[in-house]
This record gives C-alpha cells, sequence and structure tokens, in this order.
C-alpha cells in the first residue's frame, strides 16, 4: 500500500523509523518494530544512516513487510551511482515495496568509514527525478522498461527549523517539480517556527508530516543543538527537562514535550514521522498522549 | 593544460540581459582558447549595438591584476546589466565575486587535460568538468564549493551557515543562495532538475 492513497484520503499518517542492524540477525529490530510499531501506518528503514555501514535498507524492510508492517525505503546518494540506485528501485519495486524516501545522504566523512568514497553521482532532487523517470517506463538514460512500470510513493525530507527557510523552501520546490508525493521533516522542537514554514509550504500542495524526536536527556538536546542541522532545542524544554532527573529519565518528560509539539502543529500539517532513536517501546504512549 | 570551448551562442543569449559588458581572458599558457570564435560572437553582439565595451586580457583570475584592469572601465561596467566572461571556470568566479552585485555570466565551458595545470591561483577553484554551471548559481561553483558537489540546491546538513564536513567551511549553496538573491536571479532555481555528465570526452559527449 503507497501512504499517497492515505494523504489523497485526508488521513493523519503516522511513521516512525529504525535502523537496520550492524550484523546478519534482524529480529531484534522486527521484534521491536511489531511489538511497538504494528499500530502505525508505516516504517521508514534507514539507508546506512550517519554514513555508518550496517545491513542495506530493502533486506531490512523485506524484514519488516514479511512481518506484516508496511515499510519505507529511504534511499541516499551517498553510496551508489544512477545505474545502482535504478537497480535497487527495480528490485524493491519486484519486491513489493512501493515506499520510498528520497535523500542525498550524509557524507561518508561523517561516518565510521571516512576514508570512503562519496558518490552523489545523483542528489535528492535528481533522484526524484529518476524515479519518476522509471515509473514513466524509461530509465534515466532513456531506455526503455521491459514489462510493467513501477510505481512508488515518492517521499523526501524537508528541514522547517533551518537558519535559512528561504533556501529550504527553495529545494522543497525543486523536490516538487522533481516529482515528490510527501515529505517528512527534521525533528521540530519550535512549533512556532514549524507553523510559519508550513504556512509558507501550503502553496505545494503536497502533504507534510512532522518530525519528531522524543527528547531523551539534557545531554542529547545539546548535542542536538550543536551538531544537528535544522534541530535546536529552546532552553525552556533543557529546563523541563532538568527539573526532574528521574521523570526524565523514565521518558516521561520527553514523551510529554513530544506529544505538545505534536498537539500543537497536527492543524498545520498531514501526519508525524517520529524518529525513536532507540526509544520505540515509547512511541504507543506519545501516540496516545497527543491524542492519534 | 585545459580546454575552454565557447557555450553555444543561442545559449548565451538567453542569458543576457540588457546592454554587455565582455571581458575576454585568452588565459596562461596552459590554456588552449576559441578566441576567433569568440571574437566573432563578440562582433556580433557590438552590432546589434549593445556592448558597452570590452576588454581582452590574460590572467583574470588573478584578482589584484583584474581590479586594475577593470579600474578605468569601471563606467562602461555599470552601464551594462550582463558582464559576459569568457574564460575559464577560475577566471568567471573570480570576475563574479569582485563584481558581487552584477549578472556575471560564463561564456565557456572549461575543460581539463592532462598535464601542468599552469599559475592560476587557487582563490578560486573550477573543477574543468566542461559543463559550467556558474550560470545558474550566481557565477559560484557548486562542485568546488560544495563538499558534495551537488548541483541542484543545499543538503540538509548546514549548521549556522557552516558545513556539515568542515565547520571552517561556508555551505556553498548558502553562499550561493544569498548571491542569487543580490542579483535577483532567484528564478534560476527553477531550472529544470541537472545532471552531471562524467562523459565530456569529445566522442562521447556528442
Amino acid at each position: 500500500m503507497r501512504i499517497t492513497e492515505l494523504f489523497d484520503n485526508g488521513e493523519f499518517v503516522v511513521t516512525a523509523e529504525v535502523g537496520p542492524p550492524k550484523g546478519i540477525c534482524v529480529d531484534h529490530v522486527v521484534e521491536e518494530a511489531k511489538s511497538y510499531l504494528s499500530g502505525i501506518t508505516a516504517v521508514n528503514v534507514t539507508d546506512n544512516q550517519s554514513s555508518v555501514m550496517r545491513m542495506g535498507s530493502l533486506p531490512a524492510c523485506i524484514a519488516l513487510k514479511n512481518a506484516g508492517l508496511t515499510p519505507i525505503l529511504q534511499l541516499t546518494c551517498r553510496d551508489r551511482n544512477r545505474i545502482a540506485l535504478q537497480s535497487e528501485l527495480l528490485g524493491a519495486a519486484m519486491l513489493g515495496i512501493d515506499n520510498i524516501l528520497c535523500l542525498t545522504g550524509d557524507h561518508t566523512k561523517m561516518g565510521d568509514h571516512p576514508g570512503a568514497k562519496p558518490v552523489f553521482d545523483l542528489d535528492s532532487v535528481s533522484l526524484l527525478h529518476t524515479v519518476k523517470q522509471l515509473e514513466s517506463g524509461v530509465d534515466l538514460a532513456g531506455n526503455p522498461l521491459v514489462g510493467e512500470a513501477p510505481k512508488f510513493a515518492k517521499g523526501a525530507v524537508v528541514s522547517p527549523c533551518s537558519d535559512s527557510i528561504d533556501a529550504q523552501l527553495a529545494k522543497m520546490e525543486r523536490k516538487v517539480m522533481a516529482g515528490c508525493d510527501y515529505f517528512q521533516t527534521q525533528a521540530v522542537f519550535e512549533p512556532e517556527k514549524f507553523i510559519k514554514f508550513m504556512e509558507a509550504a501550503k502553496q505545494f500542495g503536497k502533504p507534510v508530516q512532522l518530525g519528531v524526536i522524543i527528547p531523551k536527556s539534557v545531554g542529547m538536546c545539546k548535542f542536538m543543538n550543536n551538531n544537528v542541522a535544522g534541530v535546536h532545542v529552546p532552553d525552556d524544554m533543557l529546563e523541563e527537562l532538568r527539573a526532574d532527573k528521574e521523570k526524565t529519565k523514565a521518558g516521561i518528560t520527553g514523551v510529554e514535550i513530544a506529544a505538545r509539539i505534536i498537539k500543537e502543529c497536527k492543524p498545520y500539517c498531514q501526519g508525524v514521522h517520529i524518529m525513536a532513536l532507540g526509544w520505540e517501546s515509547k512511541v504507543p504512549a506519545l501516540l496516545e498522549k497527543a491524542g492519534i | 593544460m585545459l580546454i575552454t570551448e565557447m557555450k553555444v551562442g543561442e545559449t548565451l543569449r538567453s542569458l543576457i540581459q540588457g546592454k554587455v559588458f565582455t571581458i575576454i581572458c585568452h588565459g596562461c599558457r596552459e590554456v588552449r582558447f576559441p578566441e576567433q570564435e569568440v571574437n566573432a560572437f563578440v562582433r556580433e553582439l557590438a552590432a546589434e549595438g549593445i556592448v558597452t565595451g570590452t576588454i581582452t586580457t590574460d590572467y583574470i583570475c588573478n584578482p589584484d591584476f583584474l581590479q586594475m584592469r577593470l579600474k578605468g572601465r569601471m563606467a562602461e561596467i555599470e552601464d551594462a546589466d550582463t558582464i559576459l566572461v569568457f574564460s575559464c571556470g577560475v577566471g568567471v568566479q573570480t570576475v563574479s565575486s569582485y563584481l558581487e552585485d552584477k549578472r556575471v555570466i560564463a561564456g565557456c565551458d572549461t575543460y581539463a587535460l592532462p598535464g601542468y595545470q599552469g599559475v592560476t591561483p587557487l582563490e578560486h577553484d573550477c573543477d574543468q568538468c566542461g559543463q559550467c554551471y556558474l550560470n545558474l548559481t550566481g557565477g559560484i561553483c557548486p562542485l568546488t564549493a560544495c563538499s558534495k558537489s551537488l548541483i541542484n540546491g543545499q543538503c540538509g546538513g548546514a549548521k549556522n551557515g557552516k558545513c556539515e564536513v568542515d565547520s571552517n567551511m561556508d555551505c556553498g549553496w548558502e553562499r550561493i543562495y544569498r548571491r542569487l538573491e543580490k542579483i535577483g536571479r532567484l528564478d534560476v532555481l527553477k531550472c529544470p532538475v541537472q545532471l552531471r555528465n562524467y562523459a565530456t570526452d569529445d566522442e562521447v559527449s556528442r
């Protein structure tokens, strides 16, 4: 099932994400997803997230699919050229994966193989364009595909709390022009910025899912503030996390904060995308508290 | 060595707005420059009465030298809406960073050749890709200014305007966006999806 069908029906689409293991046993990931994420619409499977080498996104997607979940294949342009990416997309379609998220990808220098060659033959925009081309029955070089053409729900990301909103909107527009069907956002901790962004992004007429991270600790938030592009956890939230250490450690404060952000932003977006970062077990409580 | 080839006249005409000041750089000894073609094109433009002035020089990649050469011609430059530069990619970038609020157009594509690269000062870098993007990026090379060499806009990795790979490096696309904003050319961001062509060898690309 393509998640675009749900957006088209006006449904509020909830997704989360999991990372494949650095190894060949995927049971733990599947079990966690089954226990905590089976109630939601779909689950992103990351593609060597943060440039750290792991099992591929596609095989992990299949493991989730076999367990009854709907996976979203994340595809980055860091490790594969246009031939490998198209080939992967055809394979995904053959295996019944029809939801994808197209990303440029972090630089190889950010990860655990910093000496690796960064490919970036395509980028998020040209990858979306490539997918659209495949859907029309020809490859990027214009050669016809044999038989039925693939069809995907094509997603991309946008960073609504970035310091250069105008540049982000310009990039978002290029993604829409290239064929993007829906957007997931970078984690939002400043609802007022998100709402302002959505007022400008409305013009594109594409569904946008609010990105949510459950804040685990003051240290984690400070790390994000210093290192993660487009993420800023405001001081009052840091105070809230600092106030009751036990409550924060138990995840109660984080869930409260995240639920509040979702409630505040919900009228302005078409779904929510939860990046639990190991706290998958808190997702059901979060959704309940947020009234979804 | 490197080779500069003039872009198709029609392409250049579509980029020219109003009056033009042309800068022709014969470059260093290491450059093969399409002299006759460029001169013919500039004569064509001049015959139409849209050229405010032309200088033919060399080593415009040297910022001090460029400044000296342009000094006496600033009235003509002010009078022009478009500055058309025939040089390698380094030359165009040097001009566009000097004439920051002018619409600077690259007239040539630059191809690499093996061998001695000459004495080009590396304040700006040209990847010699053979499909010069400077006309889509406000005269800032996205291949060398962006650590991922992205050609369709910025990634999500810049923090406080700095690159995710090197916090001392400005995000190239942030610079490109600001420059386009300054010269009133944000419309170029609506251009078709760009794809690199790595097969710029003569026989493959034609």
